[in-house]
């Protein structure tokens, strides 16, 4: 369970402080899928990455399962980062000189898992996002959509409660991206919460809840289902047919 | 994290850019191989030097006469000093009870001739004493034997290349050889022994000491070689030499040399070479560090993206700075194995093509070049990754388009 309590996150670049999170209270239940959507620069990977503890927040609290993480030292991060989040970026960040295997096997070598066991649940990942044949290969060799589901098996592999998606398919066209979705969708369904970062509608649809941002201040709460909500929330609603 | 995931994962990311860790590796060999051979060069050159010297022994106190001293009055001027006689080396045999070996020597140049064959040698008269005293070793045949010293023996012992000369291809125990106008019976060869300060060993004819001063007609020794049973007693043995010869002679006109002034002295400007080459090979080392550095500069510039996502999978802070470390320990070893094994190989080299440079690396300079070369690479490859772990896992992300 999420709870966020008036987080800021402000840089500050010599001149004007630049608010990417002015006050955010939320809270996310255990086992929700919620979608965040909002303009360009509206603060939604920077919300993404404080839940990740990837970031800290320049104020206000961020509890994890009732646990204060804001004022935790660095390795105490590094261990929920390592066994209760999981993370997928846009940009699939994958070890370009490690095959797809150790890629999945990374968390696993610095969490301490023995070799044999490493092996098994790499490949049990790898089998799961279906790309066991492509074990070998180099993200080179892989096409955008297998790199991504590579990343969720990276991501999943040392099975966290929370998984946390950064505009997962913006780099993949329709069909890669609905295998992605398609497999986030059956994590969700087996009980990780699953937070995504989408510009899509068509992917914001398949969460239950969807977080509209504008200037790092949450503007609109509506459910997945209300896409013509969604829209002029947006501000930018279709003319209906 | 195991050490052999650590081990497994540097290894990974050295082979991931294979141009730079090699370049890198050729520079810690070099500079490890410079340390270790020319240091290894400067023992060799002292090591020839001090031989040279000991090979007559250290404990080797040497009696001339005249007194070259500067005591007052010219050199040349004044009487002339008195005789230094088979007498005088007799006296200081019984009157120095350290005394190992009291030689005789006496000296000269003559025509050496064996049916046709002929040339100049160096003639050495002396007592059987000698091969122990000069450390020479027989090859055939036997030296000269002991004998009451002012007897005349009409026997020689060749060096090995003026036998070689003299009886090519033939047996020369037994022969007889011309040395001036005597008739000298061939007794023995020496093994080749070289030049040792200045005197070539192999050309010169070794005759009995009363055989050699009646040959060039002398009354006076060319000097007296005194070996003692320990360099300890080289300062005691020599005032009791001068004792001796002043009683003898009323007055002190011998010249008491030993070897230690000098030996020291070579010493200790071949030890301040020895310094001054390490000290270049030092410089040529901590440039290869510098390179360590450069590579892991680089390295963890272009892999600070990397270094974020190790953090954002879990990884803490000491678990990247060792696999950072790992991976310039691992580069600076093999390049330091690479630089001990080439150092090897061309010490080889130079031993084989001038023999008389034994190049064995010092222990300490093996030990250095490799500690250093490890210890840079851990400093050097440390510490850009400092910095890197420091920050947050998303502004380490964000510093490359990963
Ligand atoms: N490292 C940073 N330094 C300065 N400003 C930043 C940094 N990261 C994000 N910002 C600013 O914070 C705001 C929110 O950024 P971000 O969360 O990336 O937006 P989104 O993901 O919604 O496009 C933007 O105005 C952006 O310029
Ligand atoms: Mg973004």
């Amino acid at each position: 369970m999420i709870e966020l309590e008036e987080v800021w996150r402000t840089y500050r670049l010599g001149g004007e402080p630049i608010h990417a999170l002015a006050g955010i209270s939320e809270r996310i239940e255990a086992g929700e899928h919620v979608a965040i959507m909002g303009p360009s620069g509206s603060g939604k990977s920077t919300l993404l990455h404080v839940l990740g503890c990837l970031d800290r927040p320049t104020a206000g609290s961020y509890r994890l399962d009732g646990q204060d993480v804001t004022q935790l030292e660095d390795d105490a991060l590094a261990e929920l980062r390592g066994h209760r989040i999981g993370f997928v970026f846009q940009a699939y960040h994958l070890v370009a000189r490690l095959s797809a295997e150790a890629n999945v096997e990374l968390p696993m070598v610095f969490l301490g898992v023995p070799r044999g066991e490493r092996r098994r649940r790499a490949a049990a990942a790898l089998e799961a996002v279906g790309l066991l044949d492509r074990r070998r290969h180099r993200p080179a060799e892989l096409s955008g959509g297998q790199r991504q589901r590579v990343a969720i098996a990276r991501a999943t592999v040392m099975r966290p409660r929370l998984l946390l998606a950064d505009e997962p398919t913006g780099n993949l066209d329709s069909a890669a991206g609905a295998q992605v979705l398609d497999l986030l969708d059956q994590l969700h369904a087996e009980g990780i919460t699953l937070v995504v970062v989408t510009h899509d509608p068509e992917v914001a649809r398949r969460a239950g809840r969807v977080l509209v941002l504008r200037d790092g201040r949450v503007a609109a709460r509506l459910a997945g289902s209300e896409l013509g909500g969604l829209e002029r929330a947006l501000g930018r609603g279709k003319p209906g047919p | 994290m195991s050490a052999l995931d650590l081990i497994a994962f540097a290894t990974t990311a050295l082979a991931g850019h294979r141009l730079r860790s090699a370049l890198s590796l050729l520079g810690v060999a070099i500079g490890v191989a410079a340390v270790v051979l020319l240091t290894a060069l400067g023992e060799a050159a002292r090591a020839y030097v001090v031989g040279q010297f000991e090979a007559l022994g250290t404990n080797l106190l040497i009696v001339i006469p005249g007194r070259t001293e500067t005591s007052g009055g010219l050199p040349g001027v004044g009487k002339p000093p008195h005789d230094l006689t088979l007498g005088d080396a007799e006296a200081l045999r019984r009157g120095i009870a350290q005394a190992r070996h009291v030689v005789p020597v006496v000296i000269g140049t003559e025509r050496v001739a064996h049916q046709g064959r002929q040339r100049d040698a160096i003639i050495v008269g002396t007592t059987h004493e000698f091969l122990a005293v000069r450390r020479l070793g027989v090859g055939i045949g036997g030296f000269l034997p002991p004998l009451e010293q002012r007897r005349s023996l009409p026997v020689v012992v060749l060096g090995s290349k003026l036998a070689a000369e003299l009886f090519p291809g033939q047996n020369p125990l037994g022969r007889i050889v011309r040395i001036g106008g005597w008739r000298m019976r061939t007794i023995g060869v020496l093994v080749p022994r070289g030049v040792q300060l200045g005197l070539n060993l192999d050309e010169i004819a070794l005759v009995p000491v009363g055989t050699g001063m009646r040959m060039f007609d002398r009354t006076s020794l060319f000097r007296i070689l005194i070996e003692l049973g320990a360099h300890t007693e080289l300062e005691a043995a020599r005032e009791r030499a001068r004792a001796i010869i002043r009683e003898r002679h009323g007055e002190e006109d011998v010249t008491c040399l030993s070897q230690d002034a000098v030996l020291g002295a070579f010493s200790s400007i071949l030890g301040a070479l020895t310094a001054a080459l390490a000290g270049i090979a030092l410089v040529s080392l901590s440039v290869a560090g510098i390179g360590i550095m450069n590579v892991m500069l680089v390295s963890v510039s272009e892999r600070t993206a990397e270094i974020g996502l190790l953090k954002a999978l879990g990884a803490r802070r000491r678990q990247v700075l060792a696999a950072f470390l790992a991976e310039a320990v691992l580069l600076a070893l093999a390049g330091g194995v690479l630089g001990l094994l080439a150092a090897a190989g061309a010490g080889q080299a130079v031993s084989w093509y001038v023999p008389a440079l034994q190049i064995r690396p010092p222990a300490w300079a093996v030990a250095a070049a490799l500690g250093l070369s490890v210890g840079a690479g851990a400093l050097f490859g440390l510490l850009p990754a400092l910095r890197a772990v420091r920050l947050d896992p998303v502004a380490a992300l964000a510093r490359a388009g990963g």
